[in-house]
């Protein structure tokens, strides 16, 4: 597009200097370095055995099943439920404003606010029970909190605005002429929905899916406070802190670290094959 | 697809709150039949013709198929049931379907059996001489192409009404005049009723049977291109279409001569001679009578083209001095100042095209026949007369 | 398109509103709780009282508490922008051999747990004596900030357009000039609005300063964490008050911030 592109190369190293001495420095090599310790023992040596003992502790190995078991459904409750709102709004409606607001609202004032002021609300004694009880829908307060129904929720009231408002971005960007012609040529709102729009959302859908399940699967401070950190709740990312910080092994703690990555990154593989199976054409999405 | 004779539009009205895009509109089309509606950006064609789909709900009036209301702002058939096919000034191809699968959309939404929907697509790709595009991808291929997939994939579903919204608009010159034949070709071929919306008046005259004139919502004249080019129903429409020369004159005599009108007019001190064949009981006599009678002004309309260089023996005999001169290769386009007129400075400004060579600030000697010069009320629409503004 | 009422319309308003109602119950009870006595049930509390501010002002060192989140969002927001600026102005503006391999590794942290990379990240800085230090809070949550503000500045910079630049020097002006007039100028909406939506990101951290802070280098989001963490040892309503403050501050910034930028802007790419 523009000749002027890369013609100035001389000055790229300059301004991208900062950028990756911070990326070395602060990012790469404490990733590298990680991954060094993950491979070695308390004496120094180069070996697995770090891996091996997660892999033979049951209570360890338990918490991948435990934080999969949490971040998985709730990725797909936020993302499934992000798709039909976003299409929903996808030409603005009247108190978008209103709406985006409050959906923003969890998503600032961060896990630890919402965990925490969930544990009043959502109490046994708490507001959502009173209400619950007086509409009879329970007859003796539900268990909200402490517990993995807790952490799940907060990890809703965050991801869905994340994913819903993503969404909507992408919804938006696509060109609205696409559903006239789609109308046109026979096909009701459901057919329209189906065939076209929501196959040009997968890229969109994927990036929403990936990025909610990492914020789901690296959960830590909600689970400990809305969850029972000691059980059910004792996700992978406490198994890793209390090695690191409570048993001073930070070798231990690194190779936790490093198979939290690794199962991320697998899921995300998996996701981003998924939408490349379903998206053979070009991405042209945008208007005209 | 049912088979139909007319479609009627009867004073369909679109407002968008305090603003009225579409005013009063009422037309029939009659089955096989290319209807252009003609206007500048703003003047509501896109949005009548929206109107006419189904996608935007219209605000009162009607739109009839033969019997049947398909249209009453209380009840109205969705568009994706009136079996009409549009075609849009970006294409609007399905960017994640190939070429086949775009154009065979609609048939698989209709059930038809594989190898039946091969066949048509194929028959489709053909008639827009794109065979052998089955398995591109929308991104690959160029405006021009794009827009003939668009195309076929209105024709292979055989509609009873095609509509197309500025198809040629975002193609560059030399596409647009091939696309514009094929279309015309293709229309010739299939004879499908079709409602053309465009502001380019060669687009106009060149594709439809009939065609409309719109301003501000307003229809300004329905004719066809021969009477909407030479004979337009008002100064507006008289000017899209190309004639200058909008002089302010006064009606000194007026005289019967063989079934037309001969009229002395004056403007600004330069006397003309205007022929004008308006049969008797046309209101324009009467426009022109009230004139004389008054004094008050009328305007002029006349074609750059028949402002004739050089001494004629028929015509208004003029002098002029070239001001401006912008030569087009097969003849030039000229500014000049007429001279004669009071007050003296600014002269009354002429725009002829000629073949002949002109240069600036030559005096040149120019003759306009009396048919030509076509006399107009001095405010554009009745309505701009009531006070109505856009 | 269509204004009829839907079944669709009412369960889409049912949601939403369900959802603001946990949201917003879940704000008033923190704020009515901090201020509540003796409320063990029932709807409202039978007492107001203001003595639990009073027990956590005495309890944290609130005036250092603020300060310090101020200063680490403050200059984790400055230092990002100044190295997150010309990263972006390069990725944007420039094609080179491992640009893609470049932004890739810039992105690397959105993906990436931040156990995996904070944890090793804590030992170094312990290591250095940089941890339980402002200054240590302060370079561990550079690593999200950047890459965020990188995602954010590119669009803005791409809609200034080569052209103008080339149009400067035909004018003659140099590197530093066009930089200074023009560049600058015409992002100075993008840079507001990156510098915005990190700080209001910034304050709500809490993964990484958590492993790296000690008594006084501690944000008051980890202040917080602390305090209901150890539910035992303080009442429940002391650790709303400080909930509160720390609300207060959040919610001034995101109104604040919400003048400048749309919420749209603060998710799509966020994180």
């Amino acid at each position: 597009m523009d000749a002027v592109k890369g013609a100035s190369r001389s000055g790229t190293l300059p301004l991208l200097l900062p950028a990756l001495v911070f990326l070395v420095l602060l990012f790469l090599y404490p990733f590298a370095y990680g991954l060094f310790l993950s491979l070695t023992t308390a004496t120094g040596e180069v070996s697995l055995a770090n891996y091996a003992r997660f892999f033979s502790d049951a209570r360890d190995l338990h918490t991948v099943w435990v934080t999969l078991q949490i971040a998985m459904p709730i990725t797909f409750i936020n993302v499934g439920l992000a798709v039909p709102f976003a299409y929903y709004m996808r030409h603005g409606m009247r108190g978008e404003k209103l709406i985006t607001f409050f959906l923003i609202v969890p998503i600032t004032l961060g896990t630890v606010l919402i965990s925490e002021g969930m544990l009043t609300f959502m109490g046994p004694a708490g507001w959502l029970n009173q209400l619950l009880m007086v509409l009879r829908i329970v007859k003796e307060p539900f268990r909200f909190t402490h517990n993995v129904l807790g952490v799940v929720i907060s990890l809703g009231l965050q991801g869905f605005p994340y994913a819903f408002l993503m969404l909507l971005g992408y919804v938006s960007g696509i060109n609205p002429d696409l559903e006239r012609a789609s109308q046109m040529l026979g096909a009701n709102r459901w057919q329209t929905f189906w065939k076209i729009l929501f196959p040009l959302m997968v890229p969109g859908i994927a990036i929403s899916f990936c990025l909610n399940f990492v914020m789901a699967f690296s959960v830590f401070p909600s689970a400990v406070l809305l969850g029972q950190p000691s059980g059910p709740t004792r996700v992978i990312a406490i198994a890793a802190y209390q090695w690191a910080f409570e048993k001073f092994n930070f070798n231990a703690a690194s190779a936790i670290s490093m198979v939290m990555a690794a199962i991320e990154l697998a899921v995300i593989s998996f996701v981003l094959a998924w939408r490349s199976n379903m998206y053979k054409g070009a991405s042209m999405v945008g208007k005209g | 697809m049912k088979d139909f004779k007319k479609i009627s539009v009867r004073r369909m009205t679109k407002r968008f709150g305090e603003k009225t895009a579409v005013d009063d509109f009422s037309l029939e089309f009659c089955k096989g039949e290319l209807v252009t509606f003609l206007g500048p950006s703003g003047c509501g064609k896109s949005t009548a013709l929206n109107c006419i789909t189904g996608l935007i709900p219209i605000t009162s009036g009607e739109i009839w198929i033969d019997d049947e209301c398909i249209d009453n702002t209380i009840d109205k058939i969705p568009p994706e049931k009136r079996e009409f096919g549009m075609v849009f000034q970006n294409y609007a191809l399905f960017p994640h379907l190939t070429v086949f699968e775009n154009v065979a959309f609609g048939l698989r939404l209709r059930r038809i059996r594989r190898a039946d929907i091969a066949r048509r697509v194929d028959t489709a790709l053909r008639l827009v001489h794109l065979e052998g595009y089955a398995a591109k991808y929308p991104a690959q291929m160029s405006g021009g192409e794009q827009q003939r997939v668009a195309i076929a994939r209105c024709i292979v579903l055989e509609p009873r009404l095609l509509l197309l919204d500025e198809p040629l608009s975002n193609l560059d010159a030399k596409l647009r005049v091939e696309l514009r034949y094929e279309l015309k070709a293709l229309h010739e071929r299939l004879k499908v009723t079709t409602i053309y919306v465009t502001h380019d008046q060669t687009e106009a005259l060149a594709l439809s049977d009939r065609i409309v004139v719109l301003r501000l919502g307003r229809i300004q004249q329905v004719g066809t291109p021969a009477e909407v080019f030479s004979d337009p129903a008002n100064l507006f429409v008289a000017d899209f279409m190309g004639f200058k020369n909008a002089w302010t004159v006064k009606v000194e005599s007026q005289r019967e001569m063989d079934g037309a009108i001969e009229a002395r007019l004056d403007a600004q001190g330069i006397p003309l001679t205007a022929r004008l064949a308006w049969p008797r009981g046309d209101p324009r006599r009467e426009l022109l009578a009230s004139a004389q009678r008054k004094g008050t002004v009328l305007r002029t309309a006349i074609r750059p083209e028949d402002v004739e260089v050089g001494t004629a023996a028929n015509g208004n005999p003029l002098a002029c001095l070239a001001t401006l001169v912008e030569y087009q290769g097969q003849v030039s386009q000229v500014s000049a100042d007429l001279v004669g007129s009071e007050p003296a400075e600014p002269g009354l400004r002429v725009d002829l095209r000629t073949a002949s060579r002109v240069e600036e600030g030559e005096r040149l000697a120019i003759s306009i026949p009396p048919g030509k010069i076509l006399l107009f009320a001095p405010t554009e629409t009745a309505a701009e007369a009531a006070g109505w503004t856009p | 398109m269509r204004g009829k009422p839907r079944f669709s319309s009412a369960l889409f308003f049912a949601a939403i509103a369900a959802y603001v109602f946990i949201v917003l119950g879940i704000l008033l009870t923190v704020v009515l709780n901090s201020l509540s006595k003796g409320w063990y049930s029932g709807v409202l509390p039978p007492y107001l009282t203001k003595e639990w501010y009073a027990y956590a002002a005495s309890d944290h060192d609130i005036p250092s508490l603020l300060s310090v989140t101020f200063t680490v969002v403050v200059a984790d927001v400055l230092i990002a922008l100044l190295i997150a600026f010309p990263a972006a102005y390069v990725l944007a503006r420039q094609e080179f051999k491992g640009k893609g391999l470049v932004l890739s590794l810039l992105l690397l942290p959105m993906i990436v747990p931040p156990m995996t990379y904070g944890i090793p990240l804590a030992m170094l800085c312990y290591k250095f004596h940089l941890a339980a230090r402002v200054i240590g809070v302060i370079l561990v949550n550079l690593v999200p900030i950047v890459p965020f503000m990188v995602l954010v500045l590119m669009p803005f910079i791409e809609q200034v357009g080569a052209n103008l630049e080339s149009a400067a020097k035909m004018l003659g002006a140099g590197r530093w000039t066009i930089f200074r007039k023009i560049l600058v100028p015409l992002t100075v909406p993008g840079i507001l609005t990156a510098g915005i939506l990190s700080l209001v990101k910034a304050i709500s951290m809490f993964d990484l300063t958590y492993l790296v802070a000690g008594g006084r280098s501690q944000t008051i989001v980890v202040a917080l964490y602390a305090d209901a963490y150890a539910a035992g040892s303080r009442p429940p309503q002391a650790v709303d008050a400080l909930a509160v403050i720390y609300f207060l501050i959040a919610m001034t910034c995101l109104i604040i911030s919400l003048r400048f930028v749309s919420p749209t802007q603060m998710v799509f790419k966020l994180k």
